[in-house]
Formats: structure tokens, sequence, C-alpha cells
């Protein structure tokens, strides 16, 4: 038997790398990614938390997690498709005409 | 016994360092294809990692919602908007950003980390209340699931049928074609040229 800490570390891990990808990396679809993959280490937590605690709970919240993180990407790639179609190769940084 | 222990072992490590090598690609990689490909390894990796935890169904969910719709939709964006070809590769972030960026992402996992951890008592063995739900059985995970989707959590449910319409209708409404004439270009400047010199790393 594996011992949860192991799954909370690597969740740890894979948050930190997403994290650290959505503050260096500039091409929205990358920085999308980059939250996917905080999302997946937030997922795996509450796996490994539900199976240590005996609790179905955790495993709902990650179905609710799918589901949210669904919805998500199709809304924030129509974004990103709106942003590219008016000024293609736009970055993060060029999105600044709310900067007062 | 023990062998079968030695292989769930050596299984889950295997698919943690392909979850953490897929997240540095990333990452780390130029090409946004390659990201994308770099996250299915990821999100195959965590699913290996559910199995070992006894969650078989999120598990599948996982498989089939995440690499086979979500990152299809990704690559399909991706071609789409012919980003893959050479934007992304000329601008990067100068040293400082990197060192600064990595330094955070560090500190988030450290703190992540601690906060799990903390619940666990360092060791392994959870101190926070046990199930007051029913006992997790691993080989029954699926009827658990839905028992308490469809009893304790069953608002959360129709609440989300709401936001998957209304992402939906989003979704419509913003890739249409948008009417009127083109965008005003003094309002919008154009993009600034790749060539700007980089200024940190002038100095040598």
């Amino acid at each position: 038997m594996i011992s949860p800490s192991f799954f909370l570390a690597v969740g740890a891990v894979l948050f930190g790398i997403g994290a650290a990808g959505l503050l260096i990396r500039r091409n929205p679809l990358v920085m999308f990614m980059c939250i996917e993959l905080m999302l997946n280490a937030v997922n795996l937590t509450f796996v490994a938390f539900a199976n240590k605690l005996n609790d179905v709970g955790g495993q709902v919240v990650v179905f609710f997690v799918l589901v949210v993180a669904a919805a998500e990407v199709v809304v924030g790639l129509g974004i990103i498709v709106a942003i590219m179609r008016r000024r293609p190769g736009a970055d993060a940084d060029d999105l600044s005409l709310m900067k007062g | 016994m023990f062998a079968a222990q030695i292989v769930q072992g050596v299984t889950v490590g295997v698919a943690a360092l392909i979850a953490i090598m897929g997240a540095f690609g990333v990452v780390g990689l130029r090409n946004p294809v390659h990201n994308a490909l770099s996250l299915v390894a990821t999100l195959f990796g965590v699913a290996v990692l559910y199995v070992a935890q006894g969650a078989y169904f999120l598990a599948a969910i996982q498989v089939i919602v995440y690499a086979g719709a979500i990152v299809v939709l990704f690559l399909f964006v991706i071609m789409l908007l012919g980003v893959d070809k050479v934007q992304s590769l000329a601008k990067e972030r100068s040293s400082a950003t990197l060192l600064l960026g990595g330094a955070l992402g560090a500190g988030f996992a450290v703190m992540a980390l601690v906060a799990a951890l903390a619940g666990t008592g360092w060791d392994g063995a959870i101190t926070g209340e046990q199930s007051v739900t029913g006992v997790l059985d691993s080989t029954n995970d699926l009827n658990q699931l839905g028992e308490a989707l469809f009893t304790k959590y069953v608002f959360a449910f129709e609440i989300t049928s709401l936001l998957l319409t209304i992402a939906v209708v989003g979704a419509v409404v913003l890739s249409r074609k948008p009417k009127g004439d083109p965008i005003d270009l003094d309002e919008f400047p154009p993009i600034v040229s790749d060539t700007e010199p980089e200024p940190a790393e002038v100095e040598s």
C-alpha cells in the first residue's frame, strides 16, 4: 500500500509546475494548458484524501471539477479564437487595453 | 503478495514520473502541439494514479473527457489558428522573469505540500475526520459515486446542467464572426516586431 503522502507530493509538484508555467509563458493556449495542469493536481489531491478518509465526497468533487473544467475550456478557447481572429499572433502581453 | 506490492510501487512510481515529465513538457516545450501532447502524457499518468487509489471510474472519465475531448479541442484550436508555426518561438521571457516565475512556482509547490501534509500528520496517517457517508469500497466505486451524486449532491448536479448550457451558448456567441467593420488599427496598435532587442541579455 502506497502512502497517501506520495500522491499528495505528486499533486503539489504538478501544481507548482502549472503555476510556474502560467506565470512564465505568454502564449494564451499554453497558459490554458497550465491551468488544466493545476486542476489535475488538485483532483489528484482530492482522490488521495477520498481514498484515505474513506469518503466518496472527494471523488464527487473531482467529478464536478471535471465538468467545470470542460465548460471552462470551451468558453476560454472561444475567447482565444475570437481574439486571434481580430489580432493574429496576439499573446498575453498584447492584451493590455484594459490597463488604465 | 510481496511481489504484487513491488509491482504496484513500480507502476505508481513510473506513472508519477510520466506525469511530472509531461508537466515539464507542457511548460518547457516551444511548439504548442508538443505542449498539448505532453499534456496527454500528464493526464494518462494521473489516470494511472487514480487507478492505484481505487478511483476506477474517475480514471476512465479522465482519459475519455480530458485526453479524448479537451486535448483534442486544444489541438483543433492550435491548428485552426495556425499558432504552431512561428509566433511563440521568437518571443520568450527574459531570464529574470523565468527565474522569478520558477521561484514562485516552487514556492506554490512547497506551500501546497505543507498544506496537504499538515492534514496527514506528516507520516501518511490522516488526522482528519473519517467518512460519514459510508466506507468507500474500491471494488464498487461507480455505484457509490452515482448514489452520492443523485442523493446528497443532486442539487449541485442539477446546477451543473445549467452551467453546461451557459457554456454552450457562450461558445456559440463567442465564435460567431463579428459583424461590422474590421477593427481600427489606430485604436488597437499592431503588435511590436519580434526583432526588438532583449534588454536583459545585452550587458556582458
